[in-house]
């Protein structure tokens, strides 16, 4: 059930991104289809980070036009944009929980804000995201600050995905995680894609994650998409920094 | 019986065929229309169907997400009769599995609201009690770590970190001294202009002179600094530590073989104790100024006869009651300030309200021990 659609839901063109006169990212381009994950990797520095936030509006771009569910992010009027938003769901490298609001409330605060229901519907709501994410319905009431690396991950995930979104950004979602957790949470994402018809945009450094559940790989370097495709387009190319990522040591003992 | 446009509202329809009922959900059971839902379910929870075998038809339903499965899952359950659970019809593939996880969810959700009681109440009394008790201890156990730091520090003085001390001296002492200035300054007018009003009635308005070196000399100098300093450094300090603490760059000092209170508390500590004084001295000298000058402007004392009267109205005695004050009041702050940021627990919420009460400790010990002071004074005669 990986199958999707050629249809574009993120495309990316010529997008060009820099600070203090410097460039991150340069005439860029990229397709995310729809219900795909797409994992996005690359040396540190390359602009993993970067290219995620400017596609979620948090960076300023210098030029190129991003376009999220056929919207033209910079045409689009403030209301326009709240509508793109709500559309889409964003994990943190570090959660990014509000500390002060416990997990329940941090689940709920979305959804509070954006629509009109029962607090019994939304608690309810709030557990079967939750269990959904792997985690006992107990967790509700801990704040931010007792919860473990692997719980905060997963909390995270369940607040982006209380609005039920078509897309997720996830930033280093297995970063931190022991190696259990991690591939717990690479099957949780490919469970979530398959159920919800999610389309996910990865930034990982996981080789295990990109093996498992990305469907398609995006390398960054060179302030642009050095190869888009399948894992086995990864491990095909002469490009030195792909060979010496798909094909070095760690790569290595995986693939043994 | 109706159209079924791509984005038409969630229907459902109810049919009787003999004993059993069929609901036929349709349209789009998504969170777009989470409140229509919950209404059609809320509705068809009551419906009474004791005798009846239910069936539930989603093969009509556009789209489906969380909230649209749960639903029909609450509704699922709470028609279910003894064992009897109503069936699931027309669940395509795509969807079956939304079901799966859903259907892991249990009933009966865990409530975290706090009663609104007279127990509830008391139990807050208590707890602020306790809160209190513990706010005192945590003050004497960080007046405990200064004093074996500072202890250590002396006989190993090599250890102590004087860039350190600089940087938070020039933080809390030199750019403070602007702002410290102009209001004491400003202070040292209105008084002096409040005095000469009053005291010309009696045609006493050489009189001004005397109240304003007395006031400001002993009392008001040290204290508007000292609250100036509560709110400016003091509440600086409640954050930094916070902070740090919330990053766990505490723990990590603490790891490397630091000892927390050597290497942030005492700098601190001793920046603000050499601060106060310096910036007590200034601000006393600039509310003199101000106070002359209105003296001069306002009520007619040039400054020749506004400088012999000072000097026949206050003695050494009244600057140094003063000044002495200073060092005090600054290990006050400090102390409280450091208390309470090594309080702050992991939330964004817990640094606010540390940091706030901070401050308005620090304000509040201050002019305890100003009177504590007044009255000690008092009783020796200066």
């Amino acid at each position: 059930m990986t199958a999707f659609s050629d249809e574009a839901i993120i495309k990316v063109r010529d997008l060009t991104v820099g600070f203090h006169g410097k460039l991150i990212l340069e005439h860029l381009d990229l397709d995310v289809k729809r219900g795909e994950i797409l994992g996005v990797v690359g040396a540190s520095g390359s602009g993993k980070s970067v290219l995620t936030r400017a596609i979620i509006g948090l960076l300023p771009k210098v030029n190129g036009r991003i376009e999220v569910f056929g919207v033209g992010m910079d045409a689009a009027d403030e209301a326009e944009r709240r509508a793109v938003e709500r559309r889409w769901g964003v994990l943190f490298q570090h959660g990014a929980l509000f500390s002060s609001l416990s997990v329940r409330q941090n689940i709920q605060f979305p959804m509070r804000e954006f629509m009109k229901v029962s607090d019994r519907l939304l608690d309810e709501i709030t557990v079967a995201k939750l269990v959904m994410v792997g985690l006992k319905p107990e967790v509700a009431d801990l704040f931010p600050s007792e919860l473990s690396g692997g719980m905060t991950k997963r909390v995270a995930l369940a607040r982006a995905l209380s609005l039920d979104p078509e897309i997720v950004f996830l930033d280093e979602p297995t970063s931190g995680l022991d190696p259990i957790s991690a591939g717990d949470f690479d099957e949780l994402v490919k469970t979530l894609q398959r159920t919800l018809g999610l389309t996910v945009f990865m930034v990982t450094h996981d080789l295990d994650s990109l093996n498992t559940v990305c469907n398609r790989i995006a390398v960054l370097g060179d302030r642009k998409v050095l190869l888009i495709g399948p894992m086995d387009d990864m491990l095909a190319s002469q490009h030195p920094w792909l060979q010496a990522y798909f094909h070095g040591k760690r790569a290595r003992a995986l693939a043994a | 019986m109706q159209e079924r446009t791509p984005n038409s509202s969630p229907i459902l329809e109810q049919t009787r065929l003999g004993t059993s009922l069929a609901l036929r959900a349709s349209g789009q059971w998504t969170i777009h229309h989470a409140l229509d839902l919950e209404g059609l379910i809320d509705a068809a929870e009551k419906l009474n169907c004791t005798t009846a075998t239910v069936v539930i038809d989603v093969s009509q339903v556009a789209k489906l997400d969380t909230f649209g499965a749960w639903l029909i899952e609450r509704l699922r359950r709470s028609l279910t009769q003894g064992v009897v659970e109503p069936d699931l019809v027309g669940l395509s593939a795509n969807y079956s599995s939304l079901f799966d996880e859903v259907r892991r969810v249990k009933s009966g959700v865990v409530e975290g609201k706090e009663p609104r009681s007279l127990t509830a109440f008391l139990e807050r009394v208590g707890r602020s009690v306790v809160g209190v008790g513990g706010t005192l201890v945590g003050l004497l156990s960080m007046w405990g770590a200064i004093l074996v730091t500072t202890g250590r520090v002396i006989r190993h003085p090599s250890s102590f970190r004087l860039t350190s001390m600089i940087h938070h001296f020039e933080q809390a002492c030199w750019r403070a001294v602007p702002i410290v200035v102009l209001i004491s300054f400003l202070i040292g007018c209105i008084i002096a202009q409040q005095g000469i009003f009053q005291f010309r009635k009696f045609g006493a308005d050489v009189f001004v002179v005397d109240m304003l070196g007395v006031l400001v000399l002993r009392e008001i100098g040290v204290l508007l600094v000292a609250i100036m300093v509560a709110g400016r450094s003091g509440s600086a300090y409640t954050a930094e530590l916070g902070s740090m603490r919330m990053r766990e760059e505490i723990d990590a000092l603490r790891t490397m073989g630091f000892d927390p209170t050597e290497v942030l508390i005492l700098p601190r500590m001793l920046a603000l104790v050499i601060a106060l004084p310096v910036l007590t001295f200034l601000g006393a000298m600039a509310a003199l100024c101000g106070g002359g000058l209105v003296a001069w402007g306002y009520g007619g004392v040039d400054p020749n006869a506004f400088l012999s009267r000072l000097r026949e109205a206050i003695s050494i005695n009244h600057f140094i009651v003063g000044i002495v004050k200073a060092p005090f009041m600054a290990f006050i702050i400090g102390i409280i300030a450091c208390a309470e940021g090594a309080a702050v627990k992991g939330s964004a919420e817990s640094l606010g309200q540390h940091t706030t009460a901070s401050v308005v400790k620090s304000i509040f010990f201050v002019i305890i021990a100003d009177g504590i002071f007044a009255i000690y004074f008092a009783s020796i005669g200066i």
